[in-house]
């Protein structure tokens, strides 16, 4: 069933639909076959809840084989539907991808239009089209600065995740437009205005006889701040993955990575497959003991 | 059974072979660090470090605790030029075997009547010419918490004082001011050489780690003079245009 919407040949550098994703032919039942294989080789070990994603690499994709730059894009889309069914065939539950900065703002405004107009198609395309949402049950979040976008970009990001807010399998969250910081300010401001509201509450309480809560007056903690980010109810990455080799987050998940392991492989975003994706699991794999050690003892301290 | 008893064969033996296929890096690692050390290499012989204006190293806290090695390294980044260092492990192991070195420093400041913040006191000193600020967990995400805090008593203030409280949005700007005035604000490395298993932050203060080049260098007991020309050699050859 998977299978079908499983492309053989990432190589293409045509756009392909997600539904269009097919594999046909006994050689490439037995490549399937060997991939399962893998699969289930693989997962006798550790395997990650979370892998986020920075996308990074389209643009060098596109000028290395001389084609438009919205061209590099789009092929970065075809390989991240690939990527999150590959993901999903092995048990991974979160994915979170970096698909716009609030930075990428700064970039020339024509390629910025070709890049919300894309969006706006994708998340068109997905809403009619709910061939690779249905299959993996996924629930799509759009985490950042939504009022941010333009309005018609906005309104179809709204849509999907509401209709996609019942799912309760794979969860894919698109960081879009997106940063770290911009996050851990947007969560100080929302626990500002909760606590505005308690104390309210508590001043109509206290008038009414009814006695106050000590909620709205104590220090705000690292606790409050979690349940205000925009990852509150997800885990934190395992895995962080920045293609193209780059080694730095460039504000993706910064309160949230601290005991992820970041990997930058070499491969350019639109050229990121199957077998990196098994490579980044078994590099995951021999540092787990380390991760989950340091995650617990970090656990106790709280 | 039969069949997750082949499938862990299996799992062990994809394993083994990565683990030669490491050891002959690290083999062929060691041997470049080698020539570097010995400036048989051209390329690394003159390094431009214009670009490096603060560098942060992040420590294992296990590894932490051998004090000759941290004491060895700082003098090797000291020798190559660095002019501002910022140390960091989770459990704030190094700003307690540094504490000497801090005290001295702040004695010295008050001898010469420098003023400097008290939080920035409790972490700096100077190392043959080179700044150091010690970091630890506390300056992470507690550092954050501590600057929320503070906005949150300027948000009640406005708020005893007549503005529209539904107003006051606070920016990234305001944040920035908050982690400075909580004491966990200062400069962002440009480059960070992780020492550890695991190439991972570990929980460096978020605000000052966005742009970070991020390295591993391994394990701090077996750190290498070359490796570090190398990681600042590649760090100069880095372009960065920050999301355009």
């Amino acid at each position: 069933m998977l299978d079908s919407l499983i492309s053989q040949d990432l190589k293409m550098e045509k756009e392909k639909q997600p539904d269009e994703i097919v594999t046909t032919g006994v050689l490439e039942s037995l490549q399937n076959f060997i991939r399962k294989c893998i699969v289930a080789v693989l997962s006798y070990g550790p395997m990650p809840r979370h892998i986020a994603f920075i996308m990074d690499g389209n643009r060098r994709y596109a000028k290395s084989r001389s084609i438009k730059e919205g061209a590099g894009h789009r092929v970065g889309f075809s390989a991240l539907m690939a990527s999150l069914l590959y993901c999903y065939e092995m048990g991974v539950k979160y994915i979170t991808v970096y698909a716009f900065s609030i930075d990428n703002f700064k970039r020339d405004p024509t390629e910025v239009q070709t890049l919300m107009e894309l969006m706006e198609e994708k998340i068109n395309e997905l809403l009619e089209n709910r061939n690779v949402i249905n299959k993996v049950n996924c629930k799509i979040n759009f985490w950042g600065n939504l009022g941010m976008l333009s309005e018609p970009v906005r309104l179809a990001a709204q849509k999907l995740m509401a209709s996609t807010a019942g799912n309760a399998g794979l969860v894919l969250s698109v960081c879009m437009p997106y940063n770290s910081t911009s996050e851990i300010a947007n969560a100080v401001n929302e626990l500002c205005a909760e606590r505005r509201d308690m104390m309210q509450r508590e001043h109509a309480g206290s008038s009414n006889g009814r006695a106050a809560g000590s909620g709205a007056h104590s220090d705000i903690s690292v606790a409050d701040l979690d349940r205000h980010m925009y990852t509150a109810g997800c885990p934190d990455p395992d895995i962080v993955i920045r293609t193209s080799g780059e080694t730095r987050l460039s504000n993706f998940l910064l309160w949230q990575t601290t005991f992820s392991h970041l990997q930058n492989p070499e491969p350019l975003w639109p050229e990121f497959s199957w077998r990196h994706l098994v490579w980044a699991i078994l590099q995951y794999q021999r540092v787990y003991p380390y991760i989950e050690q340091n995650r617990i003892q970090a656990k106790k301290q709280l | 059974m039969m069949v997750k008893l082949i499938l862990g064969f299996l799992w062990y033996l994809i394993h083994l072979v990565i683990s030669l296929f490491n050891l002959w890096s690290h083999l062929c690692n060691n041997l470049e660090c080698y020539l570097i050390s010995s400036e048989l290499l051209p390329k690394f012989r003159n390094l431009r470090l214009e670009k490096l204006k603060y560098l942060g190293v992040v420590v294992d806290s296990r590894e932490a605790n051998n004090i000759l090695k941290v004491k060895q390294l700082l003098w090797w980044l000291s020798t190559i030029g660095v002019k501002n260092v910022i140390l960091y492990d989770v459990e704030g192991v190094l700003k307690k075997l540094l504490e000497p070195g801090i005290k001295a420093s702040r004695d010295r400041n008050s001898r010469n009547s420098i003023n400097v913040s008290a939080n920035m006191e409790a972490s700096h000193f100077s190392h043959g010419g080179m700044a150091v600020e010690c970091l630890s967990g506390s300056d992470g995400k507690e550092g954050i918490a501590k600057a929320a805090n503070l906005m949150y008593s300027d948000f009640c203030n406005c708020a005893t004082h007549g503005s529209a409280k539904s107003d006051i949005i606070f920016t990234e700007a305001d944040m920035a001011c908050a982690l400075r005035a909580a004491g966990s604000g200062g400069a962002e490395p440009d480059l960070l050489l992780v020492y550890g298993p695991v190439r991972c932050h570990l929980g460096f203060p978020a605000w000052r780690l966005r742009y970070t080049e991020i390295v591993h260098m391994g394990s701090l007991k077996s750190m290498k003079y070359g490796s570090i020309v190398k990681a600042f050699y590649r760090f100069s050859e880095k372009y960065q245009n920050y999301g355009k």
